[in-house]
């Protein structure tokens, strides 16, 4: 293995050298508590403020809507847990879909043990949700709509300027987790009428265990971390001053670099694409065609099990991720592919690569060649396969 | 995850394959949950395992315990081969993680489902063997959509 090939981008991202340099101070030199009086450690305090505005800028927000939180799944716990508090006396019901993140979709389990209702909607074979179910699961006690602007497996992005006109119309708060597209696609608040947006840091050149929760003025959302008066009151803990200084380098470095690097991994991306269903027979595109995040690729091949492809690929020295149930740790596989309509034992067949702006043609190339390799010897192997070639004869 | 072993014989699989004509043929698992086993026995008159052949769609400890398998009951007598254990397969292959322990089992059900067919086809009952619990039908519903 000479080299590796790293195409699991949407589970995280190297940080950048210029993330790492801006953090690296707020370490050793910079290391007051943003709390404190003495000028020492009060301009750390400014330079949060700097971030938040960086941030705000990046989805035409204020700096004050803008919440630092320990990651992508804090702000989805937040916003769902805290709005179903809050917004009590108003209903009980919140509507999300299939194929939302754990950090949704087992928040939404908790909540409906706690007495709320939920409503999953389903989704098209291509991973969207459909406008007309969206408006009939809206009730009077329809408190929260939350929709993820891009899936993580299958990469589709929602029509989520539609959905917020929806939930606008109807007067319900919408929260949308944007983990995967924040810094991928362009995103304005304003005009998507988004309340609530949730992003991580790792997924976009910066570190982990930073993200945060955008929360519309207005929004009646209560404290998530009760202590000391960071974040407005409403998240407590002594701030992550380095995670918060990469958050915002990450994101002013992705909003600077967005277009070319993303037209970049778009050509890549369809190459990757229109090779492997090209030159690979029984294999399926899963997401949508052309709405779909920049740098993502999804197949299902047929008559093979996704953990057994990955293997191979990393002995290749390729990183890529599957739904397999045998990557997951349950028995069924992914309940993305699942929502979409995939049969289970296609479902465990599935591939994801993601790509960065480091992913070259000639890695593509190479990727190409030992995916073929790899399937044909695996479906060699395969029982399934052997039955159907002998039902084809 | 895995060890060397399992690691071996996932990218080094021995015994692939098919037999025509086999004595006995035992498919296993189900492919809703992402393993099926089948293993090929050509059994000679003395009853013993002259050649075994697999094919299993799985993940890599699927693919190990298989390979693993078929290397234990090869040369071996029928009544010696039931003897090789889910355990004994998960040794050979100095262990397995806890979430993979069911490949191993699935793995001993695919022997004796061949033998079980084995036994049926020549009207004949070998002592301690049971009708295998996860057989699947050659005539189940198959998924025949095209891409």
């Amino acid at each position: 293995m000479s080299k590796l090939i790293y195409l699991d981008n949407a589970a995280t991202t190297k940080v950048a050298q210029e993330v790492v340099d801006a953090m690296i101070p707020y370490f050793t030199e910079n290391y007051g508590n943003p709390s404190s009086v003495y000028g020492f450690a009060a301009k750390n305090k400014d330079a949060i403020t700097k971030q938040r505005e960086i941030i705000a800028g990046a989805l035409g927000a204020q700096a004050n809507e803008i919440y630092f939180t320990a990651g992508g799944s804090e702000s989805d716990n937040w916003a769902l847990k805290a709005t179903a508090e809050a917004y009590k006396s108003k209903g009980n019901h919140i509507i999300t879909t299939k194929i939302e993140h754990h950090a949704i979709l087992h928040t939404g389990d908790y909540l409906e043990k706690c007495g709320y209702e939920v409503t999953y909607l389903d989704v098209d074979e291509n991973g969207v949700v459909k406008l007309e179910d969206l408006k009939a699961a809206i009730r009077p006690t329809t408190i929260l709509i939350s929709v993820m602007f891009a899936n993580n497996e299958i990469g589709t992005i929602q029509p989520i300027k539609e959905i917020g006109a929806i939930a606008r119309e109807n007067g319900i708060l919408f929260h949308t987790d944007a983990v995967q597209a924040f810094g991928q696609v362009p995103i304005n608040v304003d005009e998507y009428n988004i309340d609530m947006l949730s992003a991580s840091g790792h997924k976009l050149n910066g570190p982990k265990g930073i993200g945060f929760l955008y929360i519309r003025k207005g929004v009646k959302i209560r404290s998530f971390v009760h202590g000391g008066a960071q974040e407005r009151k409403r998240r407590a803990g002594t701030e992550n001053v380095p995670g918060i200084i990469g958050l915002g380098t990450a994101t002013a470095r992705a909003m600077r670099t967005m277009e070319e690097r993303t037209a970049k991994e778009k050509e890549l991306r369809d190459y990757l694409i229109g090779r492997i269903l090209d030159e690979v027979p029984y294999v399926k595109l899963n997401g949508h065609p052309e709405n779909r995040l920049p740098n993502n690729a999804n197949f299902s091949f047929r008559f093979i099990e996704g953990e057994s492809l990955l293997i191979m690929l990393d002995m290749k020295g390729i990183c890529g991720s599957s739904g397999s149930a045998c990557t997951s740790g349950s028995l069924d596989p992914s309940h993305v592919l699942l929502a979409i309509g995939l049969p289970h034992e296609i479902a465990h067949g599935s591939l994801r690569l993601t790509l960065s702006e480091e992913t070259t043609k000639e890695d593509i190339d190479y990727v190409v060649e030992s995916v073929k390799e790899i399937v044909a010897n695996l479906r060699n192997m395969s029982p399934l396969y052997e039955d159907f070639v002998r039902k084809n004869k | 995850m895995y060890t060397e072993k399992v690691m071996d014989h996932f990218q080094n699989p021995r015994n692939v394959g098919e037999i025509e004509n086999a004595s006995g043929v035992g498919t296993v698992g189900n492919a809703k949950c992402g393993d099926i086993m089948r293993i090929y026995l050509d059994i000679d008159e003395n009853q013993i395992i002259q050649d075994v052949k697999f094919k299993t769609f799985g993940c890599g400890a699927a693919v190990a315990t298989s390979s693993m398998a078929t290397e234990l009951v090869k040369g071996k007598s029928i009544y010696d081969a039931l003897k090789v254990t889910n355990k004994a397969v998960m040794e050979a292959l100095d262990g397995l993680p806890p979430v993979k322990v069911h490949c191993s089992l699935l793995a001993e059900e695919a022997i004796h489902a061949a033998l079980w067919d084995y036994a049926e086809k020549h009207g004949i009952k070998i002592e301690g063997l049971e009708k295998p619990k996860s057989d699947i039908h050659e005539d189940e519903e198959e998924e025949s959509e095209e891409y």
